[in-house]
């Protein structure tokens, strides 16, 4: 319930109060986005399978973020940054795949 | 989850140290969850559906998730945090794209690739434009010439026309009246006078408003003293229209031994009428012939 809550006063923040980012970090909002999607669909199965723990799920969250950021700053640094990032997505689709697959497991045992 | 488990038990998520990204448990990390489950199987014991978890990693069952949903734990505060946060993220990721006009928040390789498209395309368009016009100047002169063509066959065919005899024609000429009481004007003397016309220059000649003179038009006298033109017999007082120099048609008729001197002499007796007209109009016509034998070559 608080979970559903909190998604949608993100939305409504995000829609009405406008925040902007710096514009330095708006290349790696998107590849963010996507490790967060990949560490909430992580956190759902760990919770399914009775080994979730809130440490470790927020910090594999903050990490995830940070890490795919880092990653594609890196790549940008050195000049292949739209690559690294295509691979970054690819890696979190392909984990977020299986993730999913793996709850669908869990909750229709299918 | 109600009973979370605390920090410091053994989760398989601990282990291995090499995946920094650790709340997916891999497939490969499963094998290892019986531990976790086991661990914590105590604490289960206590909830309604705890006789299925002392044995094995049971996954959680809808009537758990209900309960865990209606009920939130401090899971589920983290949770929502987290959603809120990448909500949040989301929104404003939607925003930024649908408002981006400018093109400040792209990376620089992006930004010349983007380039280079467009200059690519816009090559590809100055040809495909010079092309066009190409085709354009062709079909335009292909306009012109057939225009041109189609003025002169117009123009030939109005010349053809005339000559022929099929056309109305009009302007300046002369309309000579033969007054012969006595009916004493031979077909030699009108011959005669449409070959001065001729010579004069006459253009258009028309008898009695009725009989176009063409190159086949034939004259002879008829019954009774009366003429014929061209199968048809006409009468008197004797009309004829002449297109051409209105002077020299004028001074074709009036020199001794033509027109006007044969006409006025005392043997035919009669009285001949010229009038000048700047814009005298000949409507007779003849019907085209068709040619049964002649073809154009």
């Amino acid at each position: 319930m608080f979970a559903i809550v909190g998604l949608i006063i993100g939305i409504a923040l995000g829609i009405y109060l406008e925040p902007t980012l710096p514009t330095g970090l708006q290349p790696y909002l998107p590849i963010a986005i996507v490790a967060a999607l990949d560490a909430l669909f992580g956190g759902f199965r760990a919770y399914l399978e009775r080994i979730f723990d809130d440490k470790v799920f927020v910090v594999s969250f903050t990490s995830n973020v940070l890490i795919a950021a880092l990653i594609v700053w890196v790549g940008d640094q050195i000049g292949v940054g739209a690559q690294l990032s295509t691979a970054v997505v690819v890696v979190l689709g392909i984990r977020i795949f299986t993730n999913a697959a793996a709850i669908r497991r869990a909750l229709f045992h299918a | 989850m109600p009973e979370p488990l605390t920090p410091d038990d053994p989760r398989p998520d601990d282990l291995p140290p090499v995946e920094p990204l650790d709340s997916d448990a891999d497939p490969a990390r499963v094998p290892s969850a019986p531990a976790a489950a086991s661990d914590e199987s105590p604490a289960r014991d206590a909830t309604p559906s705890g006789s299925d978890v002392a044995r094995a990693p049971e996954p959680i069952s809808w009537r758990e998730l209900v309960r865990d949903f209606v009920k939130p734990g401090r899971a589920q505060v983290v949770f929502a945090a987290i959603l809120l946060v990448c909500g949040l993220a989301v929104a404003m990721q939607v925003r930024t794209q649908t408002s981006e006009t400018d093109y400040s928040t792209l990376r620089r390789a992006d930004l010349v690739q983007l380039l280079d498209d467009l200059t690519a395309q816009s090559r590809q368009l100055e040809s495909e434009i010079a092309e066009l016009e190409a085709t354009q100047r062709q079909l335009q002169s292909g306009v012109d010439s057939e225009q041109v063509a189609k003025e002169e066959a117009q123009r030939r065919l109005d010349v053809l026309a005339i000559l022929g005899g099929t056309a109305p024609a009009q302007g300046p000429g002369v309309r000579i009246t033969i007054n012969d009481p006595q009916h004493k004007v031979t077909s030699e003397l009108l011959l005669n006078t449409i070959e001065e016309m001729r010579d004069a220059g006459a253009e258009v000649i028309a008898i009695n408003g009725t009989i176009r003179v063409v190159a086949s038009t034939w004259f002879g006298p008829g019954p009774n003293g009366s003429l014929v033109v061209g199968g048809e017999q006409i009468t008197r007082p004797i009309t004829i229209d002449v297109l051409g120099d209105p002077h020299a048609l004028t001074e074709a008729t009036q020199f001794s031994g033509g027109l006007v001197s044969e006409v006025e002499s005392s043997r035919i007796g009669g009285t001949v009428n010229i009038v000048a007209d700047g814009k005298l109009t000949i409507n007779a016509v003849v019907a085209p012939p068709s040619n049964r034998f002649a073809k154009p070559a």
